[in-house]
């Protein structure tokens, strides 16, 4: 923190910008917390795919062990808000890329983008877990 | 003595980031091959859901399954390691713990992309 530009001993103390808290949220700004969020998530759950991938190429033991956690309740639930999380960044991410070309960025269509991502996300986790079932009965 | 470099000789590569726009180039790169590898990715998962040991492993043997997984693995790590020195840079001041974490952030994706990868190999050359 000392060493910040904004706070270095003998330096004016700079200005600094007006931090999240004094906004009032709107579902643009939602999203983009939601999607690092989501990214930082999807970080960690990396490791369930590995976990998964190395059983896999261990034994039948160790491959059994870690569908059975996954295939708990809790595990389900994890890998539910994996999806989520997977799905909402993805298209998260896709809305970033539509920006990027310099597209849907009124205020208007960018709040539409914010929902659709929310909802869409939502949607897509349901059809997944529909499909988990589906295959899985 | 006069700066014999082109103004954009200057902006290149030397933003306040000191990286210019090769980083938020890379994490759009890598945006843009996950959109279908990560949709490769969620079909695996849910065609192999509830399948045995043996099964899950003929599927991820298979020279297709496992080009397309080991290049999502590969990209996603890449562009998690990306994000996360984004998350870094931007909540961490101290330049010792930001060092440190840069650092742990690396290795992460390191030991994790070694082991999918080892592992991949491993199902698909039959061992």
């Amino acid at each position: 923190m000392s060493n910040s530009t904004a706070t270095r001993p003998g330096m004016k103390p700079r200005p600094l910008s007006p931090h999240l808290s004094i906004y009032k949220p709107i579902p643009t700004m939602m999203m983009s917390i939601v999607h690092r969020i989501t990214g930082g998530a999807l970080y960690f759950g990396m490791l369930l795919v590995a976990w998964w991938l190395v059983a896999a190429s261990t034994s039948e033991d160790a491959f059994g062990l870690a569908q059975g956690v996954m295939g708990s309740w809790i595990g389900i639930l994890v890998l539910i808000g994996f999806t989520w999380a997977l799905w909402h960044h993805l298209l998260g991410g896709m809305r970033h890329l539509l920006w990027d070309t310099g597209y849907a960025m009124d205020k208007h269509t960018a709040t539409t983008l914010a929902w659709a991502t929310l909802a869409g996300s939502l949607a897509l986790t349901l059809l997944t877990w529909i499909a988990v079932f589906v295959v899985g009965a | 003595m006069a700066d014999m470099q082109t103004p954009l000789r200057r902006v290149r590569g030397l933003g306040s980031a000191r990286g210019g726009t090769a980083h938020f180039w890379r994490v759009r790169v890598t945006s843009v091959a996950l959109v279908p590898l990560s949709l490769f990715a969620i079909w695996l998962v849910l065609a192999t859901f509830g399948s045995g040991y043996l099964e899950t492993r003929a599927m991820l043997a298979h020279p297709v399954v496992a080009i397309l997984l080991g290049l999502f693995v590969v990209i996603t790590l890449d562009h998690m390691r990306s994000g996360m020195e984004e998350i870094i840079a931007d909540y961490i001041h101290g330049e010792g713990l930001k060092l440190v974490l840069l650092m742990l952030n690396l290795f992460f994706v390191l030991v994790v992309g070694g082991a999918c990868l080892f592992a991949l190999l491993k199902i698909a050359f039959g061992g």
